[in-house]
């Protein structure tokens, strides 16, 4: 049995060592490999509020992952081309600053979540996780066909976005901006779990009947986690987008909704770093079985199936033997 | 727009809603029943259609490879229901919307193993090819028309079935109490696994149906499936009645909003503004409808008060 708190810094501490061998190996596509699995992971840790702490079973987060990317590709593509976007009166001029794009892709993925939100929360169970399945569909449809931008055949970034200080084409230095990101939402997450705010959101979680009587309300927390959880997704959009330098449609699939769930469930649900050992463990999966076989994804399918019906506490379930994360 | 022109529009949106309503009653039977979220409805319709195709390919027969999806899909959910949705029952949504993600994975992967990545086709036979002509000279491709009958007799036999007969009667009282009709003597466990079979088949027979007019290939079930979801979700999870209505709410709204959206648009703007415009927000349509149903009632138009 291992504290979860040495297996978390084990894992951390262990993918900015693998990143500064692969530096010293002169090994960049290792470090690309990393950088996505930082990026899945914060996504997760997104998705890891407004599940694991709020319950709520989202099956739509590509929608803000998506969000993300496409913010970063409509600003990068104005600055590209030199053509300001004209907004009725107003004229916004494209950028590649990461720091404004990050900041458009939060905002515009956190009101996308409020309004998301206030529909699919009138709800709950299997109605909210059809909802936010059907939510993600539609702005997957709408970006196929909207072909402002690229429509169905989605967008290319020549050029990474810069980082004032940096040079983000350097893999390294780009990995070290995502894995600092990472480490941000992480002690995030870890501060919002113990601030009242994550103690009233757990409490809604485990009876809403109760939270209501000592006058909390819990559409407001749930509201409030799920816009939260949107902005961090959407943030880990605006990087996928620029790690692959191209956005497409399918950043709003179904599929990667399913697979951001994916990160966090195989790594532990509500646990601090569980979407980081999903996604290191999925991206791991990916590159090994890829390698062995062309239909990987039946193996994938095995292992979620065996883990659902025989682990139920993921990876750091596992490892720690405690299945809950919660007491 | 000419009044034949929005009848054909009308007849397809009927069409493809009929088409979901034999997805939909599925899921909301399985929901309704069991409590349970099954993601891998979608899976069941495509295997409905590669039987149906791998049939179709072999002996030529259409009514063979109907048959061949009805029993492949039928023996696929009773197998995936043993072996591993019954262990589902007792577990949270979660875990179901996992377990079933992964055998979503497994299905659309070993298909892909089995008949490569190429889409196959099924052709129309003979007998059902060609347009017939409705009255008010409507022209109408007589296989689509087929599709909405045969839809329609089986919502009529779904509803007898559930109402006169004897599965039907333990149907709705799983539905009202689990645990009592088990203590009452049914075997829990065998209606569970027919339930989930009848769902299954409904999605394959579905799936061969749809699969005649579009292409058959891997990743066919999950668009259906969702937008099965939504049909539910307006309906009123667990209500057979709320599939059959919230289907052709969706399936009308749909396939006229494409239609009719770029001629509303360009009453407004250029031409191709209004295509692009109308077509995008046309793409939006039924979840907006579903946005607005669950707006006013929360829990869908047939849904009940729990």
């Amino acid at each position: 049995m291992i504290a979860e708190k040495y297996f978390n810094a084990a894992l951390l501490g262990g993918l900015a060592l693998i990143a500064f061998w692969a530096y010293g190996a002169d090994e960049p596509f290792t470090i690309t490999l990393l950088t996505k699995v930082t990026i899945l992971a914060l996504a997760g840790v997104g998705l890891n509020i407004a599940l694991g702490q709020g319950g709520l079973i989202s099956l739509g987060h590509a929608v803000f992952f998506g969000i993300g990317g496409y913010a970063m590709g409509i600003l990068a593509s104005h600055a590209q081309s030199y053509q300001p976007m004209t907004l009725g009166p107003w004229m916004i001029e494209g950028t590649k600053s990461m720091p404004v794009i990050w900041l458009t892709a939060m905002v515009s993925a956190g009101l996308v979540a409020l309004s998301i939100g206030l529909v699919s929360l009138r709800t709950n169970g299997v109605y909210f996780i059809m909802i936010t399945l059907a939510f993600g569909q539609m702005f997957y449809y709408f970006s196929i066909s909207w072909p402002a931008y690229g429509g169905e055949d989605g967008l290319s970034i020549y050029v990474r976005n810069s980082f004032p200080g940096l040079n983000t084409l350097d893999p390294i230095q780009f990995f070290g901006i995502t894995f600092a990101l990472l480490l941000l939402a992480l002690l995030f997450h870890a501060a919002l779990v113990r601030s009242p705010f994550g103690l009233a959101l757990n409490a809604a979680r485990q009876s809403p009947e109760r939270v209501k009587t000592v006058g909390l309300n819990p559409f407001r927390l749930q509201l409030a986690a799920f816009v939260i959880s949107g902005v961090i997704t959407g943030l880990a959009g605006a990087l996928f987008a620029d790690l692959n330098r191209f956005v497409s449609p399918t950043m709003f699939s179904w599929q990667l909704s399913g697979e951001i769930m994916v990160f966090v469930i195989l790594g532990g649900t509500a646990r601090l770093c569980g979407p980081v050992a999903g996604a290191a463990m999925f991206i791991a999966l990916e590159h090994w079985l890829g390698g062995l076989s062309e239909y990987w994804h039946i193996y994938l399918g095995l292992l979620l199936l065996a883990v659902v019906l025989f682990a139920p506490g993921g990876l750091i379930g596992i490892v720690t033997r405690r299945e809950a994360a919660h007491d | 727009m000419t009044f034949v022109l929005f009848a054909e529009q009308v007849l397809n949106g009927v069409q493809l809603g009929v088409m979901l309503f034999l997805m939909a009653s599925g899921l909301t039977l399985v929901f309704g029943v069991m409590g349970l979220i099954n993601l891998a409805h979608g899976s069941l319709y495509m295997v409905g259609a590669f039987a149906a195709a791998g049939v179709a390919a072999a002996t030529g027969s259409f009514l063979l490879a109907l048959c061949a999806a009805l029993a492949a899909a039928a023996a696929a959910g009773a197998i995936v229901e043993m072996l591993v949705i019954r262990r589902l029952y007792a577990r949270d949504h979660l875990d179901q919307v996992l377990a079933t993600f992964a055998l979503i994975l497994i299905f659309s992967e070993g298909t892909r193993w089995v008949f490569g990545s190429f889409p196959l086709y099924l052709n129309v036979p003979a007998y059902l090819a060609g347009p017939v002509t409705l009255p008010g000279g409507i022209q109408y491709p007589l296989y689509r028309l087929f599709l909405i009958v045969v839809g329609l007799a089986i919502a009529g036999g779904l509803y007898l079935m559930i109402a006169r007969t004897r599965l039907g009667i333990q149907i709705r009282a799983g539905e009202a109490d689990r645990e009592m009709i088990a203590a009452l003597g049914v075997d829990i466990s065998r209606l569970y696994t027919i339930v989930f079979a009848l769902g299954a088949a409904l999605a394959g027979l579905a799936g061969a149906l749809v699969g005649t007019i579009q292409s058959v290939q891997v990743g066919m079930g999950e668009p259906v499936l969702i937008l099965a979801f939504v049909v539910i979700v307006i309906g009123g999870i667990g209500s057979i009645k709320g599939a059959l209505v919230g289907a052709l709410l969706v399936g009308l709204t749909d396939t006229l909003g494409g239609v009719l959206l770029p001629r509303i648009f360009a009453t407004f703007m250029d031409n191709s503004g209004a295509t692009s415009a109308g077509s995008a927000v046309a793409s939006m349509l039924i979840y907006l409808l579903m946005a607005a149903v669950l707006f006013l009632r929360p829990r869908g138009l047939f849904g009940g008060a729990a």
